[in-house]
């Protein structure tokens, strides 16, 4: 089997009464796209949210690649090669297309305490900025800002983004959320082509997406992880649809 | 439009010598000195509130610091600028980089709470030292000497150089908003989370903007000293961070030179103001909320360009 790239131990998360996250334990390998599903609440932005660092497990251990990051904030980590984008569409509102990914490649391009050039006629960060927006079909949005793109370009402008830092792992929370048929099936498509680059740990609700996209499935209810397989298995899975595929979603 | 605006206050400027020099009205001179030094101090608050969105409400801790270290100083025999000034510009950059590290570890109401702190803590340490004048101040008997470069002691000398500090300053924010770190402060400014998640560490950036912030801000509060031949705890009273703040603010955050219009605009209108009543504050406090609520870009906003934020870097 591929390398592991992203590893969680027995992670937990308490916020007062309730558990978030209880023992989750979750491997991303090499290549493949890893969907994690379950219903509200079940605790999969928590989960994601502390593979990236932003929150801190109160027990268990993460691990990227070899090296345990469970102490690393998000910014160490981003450093390591983890991307993420968020279940709210998070960009610069005020910065255009092209500064928002701009900024994103310089994030990797060496330290920022450079005073003097002017960022934004600065080629090393407008040229692979440029590149990545038409990548994503936003090259003709380029110099609007974020804040008037609609909701499905804002969502490609935050996947833009973070594939600018070149991840080696995307964390994606529900990059379909709030999207209309024709825009999830261009974004499906569009992490379809990823698939060579990242290897993807997808929250999604849209099942259409999920199956079409998976290689592995991890099903998530209060906190806990009730099956991980491929999606033939977790089809298959009586407790899977008990809980949460239902009958006519599975079908 | 701002370029134009800019253009013209720095013209007038330039001008006012030689205007009250004709019109025999040192007076003014002074006024407009004060103008420009307020103007630096406005500036440096703006680097971080307008650009990173950390609303520093101990901004008159450096003025009061910086205008110390000129005093302390003449008080004990050294008078050269040239140990003055760095002195002075140096130990409030390590004072804001010493409080940064507190300060910028909270936010938003917090933030406010401590820098104000921290400005307090300064000005009740001023006040309790007897030696160098403690409630009273302390006068300073020269100004500080250039080894005969300059002499302060010219009202229209000490007034140009005051003048191309200020350009100084104004050239130097306008180049570091625009570069990548500039870049990073406003991103931090925008969305934190975001920018943490890309990649930066936010923390570092924000502090070396507070340092410089604080630094340039000594600067002011050396030149203030120079120019009153006079520093006090109501330097660092806590209202003077009032004042520099409603500077920037009035002035719009959304361009580098909006503080020296805020600094222009508060301190003429207080003068002229207080001179028709000395009931002054009156018709200052509403004109304040009508900019707030009205033209939330300052006078900047008001001059047709931007809106209020740094939107179009
Ligand atoms: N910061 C927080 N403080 C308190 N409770 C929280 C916090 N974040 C999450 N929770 C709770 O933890 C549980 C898991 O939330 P989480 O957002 O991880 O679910 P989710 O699986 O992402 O749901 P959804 O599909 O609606 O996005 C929920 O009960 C939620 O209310
Ligand atoms: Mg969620």
């Amino acid at each position: 089997m591929s390398e592991i790239l992203l590893r969680a131990e027995g992670i937990t998360k308490r916020y007062g009464g309730i558990l978030a996250c209880d023992g989750v334990n979750i491997e991303l390998r090499a290549g493949e796209t890893h969907a994690v599903i379950g219903p509200n609440g079940a605790g999969k932005t928590t989960l994601l949210a502390q593979l990236g660092g932003e929150i801190t497990p109160d027990v268990g251990r993460i691990h990227l690649g070899e090296r345990d990051v469970t102490g690393l904030r998000a910014p160490e980590r981003a450093a390591l090669g983890l991307g993420r984008s968020f279940q709210i569409t998070s960009v610069f509102r005020e910065f255009t297309a092209l500064q928002n990914v701009a900024l994103a490649v310089q994030a990797h391009d060496g330290h920022s305490f450079r005073f003097w050039r002017k960022a934004r006629t600065d080629a090393a960060l407008v040229e692979p900025a440029r590149a990545m927006l038409d990548r994503l079909g936003l090259a003709g949005r380029a110099a609007v800002p974020a804040a008037l793109l609609s909701h499905g370009e804002q969502r490609q402008l935050e996947l833009a983004m973070a594939l600018a830092t070149k991840p080696r792992v995307l964390l994606l929370d529900e990059p379909m959320a709030g999207m209309g048929a024709s825009d999830s099936e261009r974004m499906t498509r569009l992490l379809t082509t990823l698939k060579r680059e990242s290897a993807l740990l997808l929250v999604e609700h849209d099942m259409d997406a999920v199956f079409a996209l998976a290689d592995r499935i991890t099903v998530m209810t209060y906190g806990r992880v009730i099956a991980t397989g491929t999606p033939a298995e977790i089809r298959a899975n009586q407790t899977v649809r008990d809980a949460y595929l239902g009958t006519d979603e599975a079908a | 439009m701002e370029r134009v605006a800019t253009f013209f206050v720095l013209v007038a400027l330039a001008a006012v010598p030689v205007l009250t020099a004709i019109f025999d009205a040192p007076f003014y001179l002074d006024l407009f000195g004060r103008v420009m030094i307020y103007a630096i101090a406005a500036l440096s608050l703006n680097l971080v509130m307008g650009y990173g969105g950390m609303v520093s409400f101990g901004h008159a801790a450096f003025l009061g610091l910086g205008g110390y270290a000129v005093g302390i100083l003449a008080k004990e025999g050294i008078d050269s600028g040239f140990v003055q000034w760095p002195l002075a510009v140096g130990s409030c950059a390590l004072f804001a980089f010493l409080t940064g590290l507190v300060v910028l570890r909270t936010s938003g109401a917090y933030f406010i709470m401590i820098t104000l702190a921290f400005a307090q803590m300064l000005f009740f340490l001023f006040t309790s030292l007897a030696e160098y004048g403690g409630d009273d101040g302390l006068t300073i008997w020269t100004r500080s000497e250039f080894s005969g470069l300059i002499d302060l002691n010219d009202g229209a000398s000490f007034y140009y150089l005051v003048f191309v500090l200020l350009l100084l300053c104004l050239g130097i924010s306008a180049r570091l908003v625009d570069s990548r770190f500039g870049m990073v402060l406003r991103g931090a400014k925008a969305n934190e989370r975001r920018m943490r998640a890309i990649g930066f560490p936010t923390f570092r950036y924000k502090l070396a903007a507070y340092t410089i912030s604080g630094a340039m801000c000594g600067l002011a509060g050396a030149l203030l000293a120079n120019q009153a031949e006079f520093v006090g705890p109501s330097v660092l009273h806590w209202s003077r961070s009032g004042e520099i703040l409603v500077m920037v603010v009035l002035g719009g955050m959304g361009g580098v030179a909006g503080p020296v219009l805020g600094a222009a605009a508060y301190l003429l209108l207080s003068y002229f103001l207080a001179d028709l009543t000395k009931h002054w504050a009156i018709i200052m406090g509403p004109l304040l909320i009508l900019v707030v609520l009205y033209a939330r870009g300052g006078l900047l906003g008001l001059l047709g360009g931007r809106r209020a934020k740094a939107d179009s870097p």
